[in-house]
Order: C-alpha cells, then structure tokens, then sequence
C-alpha cells in the first residue's frame, strides 16, 4: 500500500515538473525578446531601459541559468513577481484562489447531481421516449458554448425576471447563474460516461445473480451497480475538475467576479508570462492533487487494487481515457 | 465469360470485376450514398445540410445574402427580427444576419484549421510513439500526459499571452491544445494495427520503414482518428468562439460568432436577439459536426 501511495505521488511529482518545465521553455524560449513583451507593444523604451528591466526580471542570464532559478524558487513555493503589478504571483493567486474554488466546488456537486441523475434515469427509465430524451441530452450539453449559456441565463433570470443578482461576488444569489454556466459541460460529459458505464455494468452477471436473489431496483443500483459503474468515471475526475477550473475563465468574465479567471484574462491581455505560467502550473497542480486523493481512494472502494503488488497494472491508468467529448 | 459481364450489365449492378463498360455506365455516381447506411442515421441529413450551408457561408457569403456586413443604417438601429432583417440589427444598424454568414469565414477557417494542426501533428507523433515504442514512445507519451494535465483552454490561453491576437494566433493556440489527444488515440490504433499480420508481411518483404507505415500502418489506422478529427471540429469552434468571446480573436469591426456573441452582451437586456441567434448558429453548427463524427465513429469500428 505505501509502496502503491508514494509511487502515485512521484508521478504526480514528475508531471508537475514537466508541467513547469515545457511552459518555461514554450514561454521565455520562443520570443525573441522578452524584456519587448515586458514593456508592451506600444511603448519606445530606450535601450539602457529594456537593460533594467532584463536585469529585474533576469532575463540578461543565460537560458538555462534562469530556468534553474525559477526551479530552485519553486521548490520553494516562489513563482516569480507578476510583471504588470510587481506582485508575488503566489501571493496573487493565493488571494483570487478561494473564490473560484467556490464556485469550481459548487458547479461540481451540481453537475455530478444532474449528469448522475441523467445517467441512471436513462438506464432505469422504463418508455423508451423517456430514455431518448435523456440520452439526447448530454450531446447537446457538450454542444453548447458555456459564454453563450451564461449570457441567456443573464438575459433570463437577471433582466427578464429579475431574480438573482447579474454580477459581482456577493452572497450566494451571485452563485448560482455562474454555477449553471460551468456545470453543463461537465455534467453532460459525466452523464455520457456514467451511463455508458452503468449500461455496462447492468449487464454483468452479478447484476443478474443479485436480481435472482430477490434484490429489488434500488438496491442492485446502490449496492451493485452504482459502485461498480462510478470507478471508470472516477479515473476522470482530475481532468474535469482541472476544466471546471479553466471554465471559470468564461463565467467570471461573463459575471464580472472575481477569481482566478479574471487574473488569467488580465494576464493573457497584459502578456504577464509569470503570472501565465503561474496558472499553468497550478492547473497542473490541481490535476496532479486531485487524481492523488482519487488513487487513494480507489482502493477503498475497489479493494481489488491495494492488494495486488503490481498495482499499476490492475488499476486503469491516469491518462485521461476519453478526454472532452 | 462474356455471360458473366452481360448478366450484371442487364441487372444494372455492377458486381463483377472485369465487366464491360457497358455495366460500368449503369451505375450512377449516387448509388455509393443512396445505399449509405450512413445516411440513415437519425439527423445526419440535416446536418450534413446544415454543414453544406455552413460552408457556401464561408466560401461564397453573398449568395446567402445580399446586405453588406459592415454597412451601418443609423435609421434602422436595435431593430428586432423581421422579413427585412432576418436576425435584427446591431446597436449601429447593421444586419445581423449578413454578419453571422460574413462571420463564418473567420470563425470555420479558424476552427479547421485548428483541427487540422491538431490531428495532422497528433496523428505523426501517435504513429512515430506506437511504432517506435520505446524511447520515442516514452517521450512522447510523457509529453502527451503532461499537455493533458493542463486544462486545453488555459494552454490556449497562455500560447495567447506569447502569439498574441487574431484569427490565425487563436487558430494556432486551440490546435495545439488538441494535438495531444489525438496523438493519445492516434498511438492506441497503431498499437492495435502494428501487430497484424499484413505489418509483419509487409516489413519482412523488404518494405522500407517510411513505406510501411505510410501505405501499411497509417491507412489501417486513421479511422478512429478522423472521426475523432470530426470531434475536433466542434471542440475547436467551440474554443475559438470562446476564445474571441474573451476578445482574442478576429478583431472588430469584422464579423467573427464569438465577437458577435460578446457585442451583445451590452444590450442582453434590450436586444435579445443579438446574442441569442449568433449562439444558436453556433450551437448547430458544434451539434451537427459532432453528429457526423459519432456515425464516423461507428462505421470505423
């Protein structure tokens, strides 16, 4: 089991190296000058001044000699300074990082409610209409571009009928629209998954030899069923959520919250590389973190998987097996 | 002989390898999608129309509408649908609709050439990492499994912050988020192909490498990968139009679906029109891409 947990975690270890490691040679590798990019386009610096800012930022150091800097400086928890703000992008993103976790949490519980929902209507429902109609629903789900949605829930239930609030982060009226906006890609993706498994599933022997036994609907869904047909959706976890997170981009600009969304346009707009990268290698984080507490609980709930030795083989691999659909 | 290239020729089908011309000029160019099982499919003639439309937009604009994209008409501002203008006006009173057709050129060309930087590098590096396996497949892989662990639209975003705006720097930014999901399945079907007996055959008569997997591997295996390019499509509109929608796109005053989608957003509570229908084209257009790729996937299996 240790051996199984700590080879899991160096795993982890390693993508978020990598992670850092490709967007510090795709990000200051590729321009020819990034002291250019430092001062914007539109600004005539003379040349004793791009000097300075090389010199702040370290950019008159050899290629190589920055990335090490900035690898030893994340070992320690430093990302480098924000060029626009001067600002430690840690401590930026630190700050904005609560508010949209918020907001990933809360269209996550609601898109596992409403796509597992979908998902074991539609393999339960006994019309076939009905079953149609749930299974048309996921596609146009994943068909539906989230900026769009989150502008006809605003042109709805904030001008039409003045529900809840159009923008801004109070209270949890504030959370509800941008919630929507952000769970239905992800809920339409969870419910194809689920029920794709569930169908599956169903069909196994033990399903039939538990049905035998006189165990009614709800119990083989709960108890057989269900627990069985989660774990291939739990596999994906870390990539929707590392979604859901780069989702919030859309729905804090479209209701003007704050978050880590707002930080990434601001930095995306103002060329902020250290910032960008920041944001890559936290998204990269989440994903690592979350498919962690995944494969820690996978034996919990798969007791199959801790105990064989091998166990890499026995579980399905991390590698996003079907990624957005 | 003769008997057996008459026979068919009579019947009208052309079953028969060696018959005459004859038979050969009975059967018309539309017998391979008149016995499409294909086309039977719920849905797949509306969106193959729909597509066909999609494209005389992007290709010949004017022979969808005659009002000109950018050509204000101060009188008629913030007027809702109607026979005169299908889609409304904009805030300047210009036609929406003759900016939504306008506008398919930057935002398919965009999303296809996205798709096909996505798939053509993703399919080389899938082939390269399953028919090379070791070393290339283990660095490849690795660089693959990291791409994907950094949500698609935040490294779109951030090869944004380093290219800069427009059509083609979306373009690029949304393809490159691609390739590493296609090289992923790309990999799994060589995998799958390379075991094969035809391979095997092919390399142990003297076939050289770059043959074998262009004539041998590559046709054997690119199935999957179309119908996943297919895929791509819609991903990819999807991408750029959120893309434009942040204001990294096609710049205004040119018509692009994502910037007209955000252009509305000042008048949601006034004109609805304005972000509703631009939207819905776009929602089609993703439905009946996909459409097409989930009977692609099918019939490759």
């Amino acid at each position: 089991m240790l051996r199984y947990v700590l080879g899991r975690a160096l795993q982890g270890a390693f993508v978020l190296w990598a992670a850092f490691t490709v967007s510090f040679f795709v990000l200051y590798a590729l321009p020819a000058d990034p002291a250019k990019a430092v001062a914007g386009p539109n600004t005539n610096l003379t040349s004793e001044q791009l000097d300075a800012i090389r010199k702040q930022f370290g950019f008159d150091k050899p290629l190589l000699a920055q990335y090490f800097d900035k690898l030893g400086n994340l070992a320690h928890g430093d990302l480098g300074r924000s060029i626009q703000s001067r600002d430690s992008v840690t401590g930026l993103l630190g700050s904005q990082l609560p508010a949209t976790l918020q907001l990933a949490a809360v269209s996550l519980i609601l898109s596992v409610a409403v796509g597992g929902f979908i998902a074991v209507a539609a393999c339960y429902a006994r019309s076939r209409w009905a079953r149609q109609i749930l299974l048309t629903l996921p596609p146009v789900g994943v068909a539906l571009p989230p900026f769009w949605v989150g502008l006809i829930l605003l042109q709805l239930f904030a001008f039409h009928w003045p529900l809840l609030p159009p923008i801004g982060n109070q209270g949890w009226q504030s959370l509800v629209l941008p919630a929507i906006t952000m769970a239905i890609p992800t809920a339409a993706v969870l419910a194809q998954l689920l029920a794709a498994s569930l169908t599956r599933t169903l069909s196994e022997g033990y399903i039939a030899t538990a049905h035998a036994k006189g165990a009614g609907r709800v119990r083989i869904l709960v108890r057989h069923a269900l627990r069985n047909a989660a774990l291939p959706t739990l596999t994906m976890l870390g990539l929707l959520v590392g979604n859901l997170l780069a989702g919030a981009v859309i729905a804090e600009t479209v209701f003007s919250r704050q978050g880590l969304g707002r930080v990434t346009v601001d930095a995306v707009t103002g060329q902020d590389l250290p910032v960008v990268q920041g944001l890559v290698v936290l998204g990269a984080l989440v994903f690592v973190l979350v498919n962690l507490a995944v494969d820690l609980l996978y034996p919990m709930l798969d007791p199959r998987v801790g105990r064989v030795k091998e166990s890499a083989a026995a579980r399905p691999r991390l590698r996003a097996k079907v990624a957005t659909r | 002989m003769s008997e057996l290239t008459l026979e068919p020729a009579e019947k009208g089908r052309d079953t028969h390898p060696s018959s005459g011309t004859t038979a050969r000029t009975r059967r018309t160019w539309y017998d391979g999608i008149r016995h499409s099982r294909s086309l039977r499919r719920p849905g797949m003639v509306v969106a193959l129309v729909w597509l066909a439309l999609v494209l005389l937009a992007v290709l010949m604009p004017s022979a969808l509408t005659s009002a000109d994209p950018l050509d204000p008409e101060p009188a008629a501002k913030l007027s809702p649908p109607s026979t005169k203008h299908l889609f409304g006006t904009d805030t300047l009173g210009r036609d929406l609709y003759s900016r939504v057709v306008h506008g398919a050129a930057a935002s398919l060309s965009a999303a296809i050439l996205a798709t096909l930087l996505g798939v053509t590098v993703g399919v080389l590096l899938g082939l390269a990492a399953g028919f090379f396996r070791r070393l290339t497949d283990t660095v490849i892989m690795r660089l693959v499994d990291v791409i994907l662990a950094v949500p698609s639209m935040l490294t779109s975003l951030a090869l944004i912050a380093l290219l800069g705006v427009g059509t083609v720097q979306v373009a690029l930014a949304v393809g490159f988020a691609g390739i590493a999901n296609c090289a992923r399945v790309m990999r799994a079907e060589v995998l799958r192909v390379r075991e094969s007996v035809f391979v095997e055959a092919a390399q142990a008569s003297g076939n050289t490498l770059p043959r074998v997997l262009l004539r041998h591997v590559l046709p054997n295996s690119v199935g999957p990968v179309l119908a996943l390019g297919a895929l791509q499509f819609g991903v990819s509109i999807l991408a750029v139009s959120s893309l434009s929608f942040l204001g990294y796109g096609t710049q205004p005053p040119d018509p692009e679906w994502g910037s007209l989608i955000a252009s509305g957003r000042d008048s949601l509570d006034t004109a609805w029109w304005l972000t509703t229908l631009p939207g819905l084209v776009v929602v089609m257009t993703v439905l009946a891409g996909n459409r097409v790729a989930h009977v692609l996937r099918d019939e490759s299996r």
